[in-house]
């Protein structure tokens, strides 16, 4: 089973866009260049990672990681470099910025409406739950007795 | 109080439909360029070949000029060519080129075969100089203004109506500056 599934890692991995030639040599540099690659945009598919992407920009882009990577450029300095070219839209993950913070502060904004709203309905039911008024109370007990019920 | 509430929905859906109809109407593909009003980015080229003479940046310096991103292999460069030549001849504005990841001698022969509107082309077969610029597929088209400006770019074909209504007014004023 082990086996198995080893065996279908590394066809999943040999499936994917970059080539065998574009294995960097320092395994740990290859695997940050791996977590690059998925976090940045083929701007020519746009729903697609470079990572994931056989278009010819995206084989450039991705040796231009590389290259930076072998510079001695930090994760950050590389998503710089590429968003100084191609702009946010080439992250996959928006930054959190002035213009993305609606974006950013949505969630949190529906489940404080939701939580407020539920507080209140959940707020409103109890009240109706409350006991009845003495007033009503007598009135009550004076059907029932007038039914025969008590 | 109730019946506010019940018209949130319709509020929220009406205004989502809002800002679902305006990104339909824009053009994905289109990703604003970062170089509007930034310097053109530093690049030297060399010759394609058959040419002598390669591009840098500092050959489109000191005058307002297109710079077209094509290749052999795009066939939207092929409709637009036509376009190129006429601007070239009208002598209206030198447009310079950059031939985008074209097999040896591929950039030339289609030149030869089509004609040769480019005043000079530099050859960028690592596709390194594109990335600089942003491109995002070809052709796209800079207009760089006297001072080595980026001042517009325009992503696919220019047609007619791009030239006479956007490019070339552009063109004008910057000339007249």
């Amino acid at each position: 089973m082990k086996k198995l599934l080893l065996a279908l890692s590394t066809l999943a991995v040999a499936a994917m866009a970059p080539g065998p030639d574009e294995i960097m040599e320092d395994p740990a540099l290859e695997q940050r260049a791996m977590a690059l690659y998925d976090q940045l945009r083929c701007v020519v598919c746009q729903s697609q990672s470079i990572g994931s992407s056989d278009a010819p920009l995206a084989v450039d882009m991705r040796s231009v990681v590389r290259e930076r990577l072998l510079a001695g450029s930090s994760d950050g300095e590389v998503l710089g470099y590429m968003q100084e070219r191609y702009g946010d839209y080439v992250l996959m993950r928006p930054p959190l910025q002035a213009n993305t913070l609606l974006l950013w502060g949505m969630p949190l904004i529906f489940v404080l409406a939701g939580g407020l709203l539920a507080f209140r309905y959940i707020r409103s039911q109890a009240v109706e739950d409350e006991i009845l008024s003495d007033a009503d109370l007598k009135k009550a007990e004076a059907l029932m007795k007038e039914d025969g019920l008590e | 109080m109730n019946r506010v509430i019940a018209f949130i929905p319709l509020i929220a859906f009406a205004a989502m439909a809002v800002y679902f109809w305006m990104g339909l109407r824009q053009d994905p593909s289109e990703i604003p360029s970062q170089l509007i009003d930034e310097a053109v980015p530093a690049f030297d080229l060399p010759a394609i070949e058959g040419f002598d003479q390669g591009l840098s940046h500092e050959d489109i310096q000191g005058e307002v000029v297109l710079l077209n991103f094509f290749g052999s292999w795009c066939p939207p460069c092929l409709i637009e060519h036509p376009m190129l030549m006429q601007i070239a001849r009208s002598g209206e504005v030198p447009i310079y080129a950059i031939d985008w990841k074209d097999e040896p001698g591929a950039g030339a022969a289609w030149l030869e075969r089509h004609g040769n509107p480019f005043v000079r082309i530099g050859d960028d077969q690592s596709g390194r100089t594109a990335i600089d610029f942003g491109v995002t597929g070809a052709p796209e088209t800079f207009l760089i203004d006297r001072n080595g400006r980026v001042r517009y770019r325009h992503v696919g074909v220019i047609t007619e109506e791009v030239w006479e209504d956007t490019l070339r007014p552009m063109v004008e004023a910057l000339q007249r500056s």
